[in-house]
């Protein structure tokens, strides 16, 4: 701790000096504030801070989501519709987290083109450059992950195909597969895997990853605008607070309205509950996962292993050894024909791409038809109460009345002859008695009505009572007994 | 922490006149008011979210209906109605099947018995013959209105509330302490 801190500590009264007198939180707060930006503030600087509030949001949300949560295949769907249907406000939040995602990726692509086009990644950048590239694919899996939760038609099949283009890798893909779906099909396992990956794995790299860009951005020094030395900055510098802090407020400020009006004013909709067995269900992902759905649609049969492996792989490889293979100090765009010829063409493409996916959705009459369909099932959905979930307590209860009515009938005799106090309601057993589920099993029906006339000295010590029923009674509740399984 | 290598130690800071001390505290003050605006208006949603069970009920047991009121009237014991209970857990319900009787008190209302004996929980039946119930495991019994006339139990069979809603009789299930000599609902 410097002098500086102790002595202007000391100097401040109150709760603030107090404090900043055992934290140094002054030092800090001027550490962080007096960032020096060569050539001042710029809008085109904002977008680094904009993606740190919308992943503060997005963490925010997500652990309040998770008070009504549950990752199973039985139950996430029905806590999903309970959040959006019944808890106040549950809507809001769960829109926000949805719509935040996707503000995420449109943010994110504007923090990366203005990175690549200012060439910020010059200048013993590289490390800031690849912990960035490793946050990017981190944010896409998020968004991969937490598409499924929900477990709705749209959720369930995009991610089926999702996994599907997985095992077109060689060799080790459809094991990759497997592990990601926790089997051979989408079920169960495969929530339980998405929701850890969703919420404990992916955040943790995340949380390290944030923390080690901003280190390594600080240690690097802001860049500044295109004409400056990225090794050795020239221009006179701006500090970070107040200008630059104020136009950075300004994105998250604009953020705040324009995804606070669209969740308020057009929620985020959950369609009906995933239904594997729908042969008809034309799946279709998150726009910002379009282009790569209609990439992969091109790679079929024995040349998929160039669109699905080798391309995306030399991509990746290309995008994150840039800093390493552009030497060169030149940052200026006009500069550069080379790299922004192939940042125009990668977006074109990517653009295209997705385009090419809508264009050819709406002029497929039947795929227009379907999908039609699938929005208005999903429009039937979302304005139908919220449904709560039968336990399946009550449904073996209630499957017994259908059954045949002379077990129909033992059931009422076992309910009146008290046999529920002690072995429990549908014979599941208590503290007091045993389970009778599954007894059918052991004992024949005649064997049943010996134990029921005359019970063993351990079934008496037990407090079982001898039966004494007329004949058709005696029947009816051995019925009734067999049926508890 | 953060040492500029590049940035901050090569770089010449310009002094300018926004800088300035007054100014900038005056704008902290500002940023910081608004900040605890904004994240209070933020804020309002979550904590809505998180307190839901506080401004809605989140588990209940519901009534049930057991028939018309005019079924009831001219009984002149009581009367064995199964009825289905709805038990709402958050996003969960259980639905179960219980006994219940309809007698009539002293001035000849209306009232629902658990069939749940207040001794130990065994089901209680009317025996028709001696005009009783007569719970099968310990031997208590209780009159037609449901009062203690002798056995092991501590108290008379339990009511239960009921209303009446389009002519039928609603009756609102609920469980009670056992073993103990005043009514005691659980849960």
């Amino acid at each position: 701790m410097s002098s500086h801190t102790i002595e202007s500590g000391q100097r401040k009264a109150g709760m603030w000096g107090w404090l900043n007198r055992r934290t140094g939180v002054d030092d800090l707060l001027r550490k962080a504030l007096d960032e020096p930006i060569p050539g001042g503030a710029r809008f085109a600087y904002i977008f680094g801070s904009g993606l740190l509030f919308i992943f503060i949001s997005q963490v925010i949300t997500g652990v309040f989501l998770a008070l009504y949560y549950v990752p199973s295949a039985d139950h996430a769907h029905t806590t999903v519709a309970y959040i959006t249907k019944s808890v106040t406000a549950g809507s809001f939040l769960r829109s926000l987290h949805a719509y935040g995602a996707s503000a995420m990726v449109v943010v994110l692509f504007l923090h990366l083109s203005q990175t690549y086009i200012y060439g910020s990644y010059k200048g013993r950048r590289e490390l800031l450059w690849l912990s960035g590239c490793v946050l990017f694919s981190l944010i896409l899996a998020m968004a991969f992950t937490g598409y499924l939760l929900p477990w709705d038609q749209r959720a369930y099949f995009a991610t089926a195909v999702g996994t599907n283009a997985v095992s077109e890798v060689p060799w080790v893909g459809e094991s990759i597969k497997r592990l990601m779906r926790g089997g051979t099909e989408m079920g169960t396992l495969t929530i339980s895997r998405f929701f850890v990956a969703h919420v404990f794995l992916i955040p943790a790299f995340i949380f390290a990853l944030v923390g080690s860009h901003i280190f390594l951005f600080r240690k690097a020094g802001a860049a500044g605008p295109v004409d400056e030395d990225p090794y050795h900055p020239k221009k006179t510098a701006e500090l970070f607070y107040p200008r630059q802090v104020l136009m950075d407020l300004a994105l998250t400020a604009l953020l705040i309205a324009g995804l606070g009006l669209l969740c308020f004013f057009v929620p985020m909709q959950l369609g009906p509950p995933a239904n594997p067995a729908d042969t008809q269900y034309i799946p279709r992902p998150e726009w910002y996962y379009l282009p790569i759905f209609q990439w992969l649609k091109y790679w079929r049969g024995s040349t998929a292993i160039v669109g699905v492996l080798v391309i995306p792989t030399l991509l990746a490889l290309a995008i994150i050894s840039l800093p390493f293979l552009d030497r060169n100090i030149e940052r200026r765009p006009w500069k550069r024909p080379v790299a922004m010829g192939a940042y125009a063409f990668v977006v074109f493409s990517l653009v295209g791409l997705g385009l090419r996916s809508q264009y050819l959705d709406r002029h497929d009459p039947e795929v227009a038809q379907q999908l039609a369909k699938q929005n208005a099932e999903e429009k039937d959905y979302a304005s139908k109460p919220f449904e709560p979930e039968l336990s399946s307590a009550s449904l073996a209860a209630a499957n017994v009345t259908l059954a045949d009515p002379l077990a129909a009938k033992g059931k009422t005799i076992f309910e009146g002859q008290s046999c529920n106090a002690c072995h429990g309601d549908g014979g599941i057993g208590t503290a007091a008695a045993p389970a009778l589920i599954g007894i059918s099993k052991k004992f024949s029906a005649d064997q049943l009505a010996e134990l029921f006339k005359h019970p063993t000295a351990r079934m008496t010590a037990g407090g079982m009572p001898p039966i004494d029923l007329p004949s058709d009674d005696l029947k009816a509740l051995i019925a009734y007994v067999e049926s508890l399984k | 922490m953060f040492e500029g290598a590049a940035g901050s130690g090569s770089a010449k800071v310009n002094p300018s006149a926004s800088n300035s001390e007054s100014r900038r505290s005056f704008l902290a003050g500002l940023l910081g008011v608004g900040s605890v605006f904004v994240g209070a208006l933020l804020s309002v949603p979550l904590i809505r979210f998180a307190l839901f069970p506080l401004i809605r009920r989140t588990t209940e047991l519901k009534g049930s209906p057991v028939g018309e009121l005019s079924e009831f009237a001219s009984a002149t014991e009581p009367v064995m109605r199964t009825i289905q209970i709805e038990q709402v857990d958050g996003w969960r319900k259980a639905v179960s099947e219980k006994a219940v009787y309809i007698t009539k008190d002293g001035q000849g209302q209306l009232r629902a018995l658990t069939s749940i004996c207040p001794h130990l929980g065994c089901t209680v039946p009317w025996n028709k013959e001696k005009k009783e119930f007569i719970c099968p495991c310990h031997g208590a019994t209780f009159a037609a209105d449901g009062s203690r006339v002798s056995g092991p139990s501590l108290r008379g069979m339990d009511t239960l509330e009921t209303s009446v809603q389009n002519g039928q009789l609603m009756v609102q299930f609920q469980y009670f302490r056992q073993l103990v000599s005043d009514k005691e609902v659980i849960g």
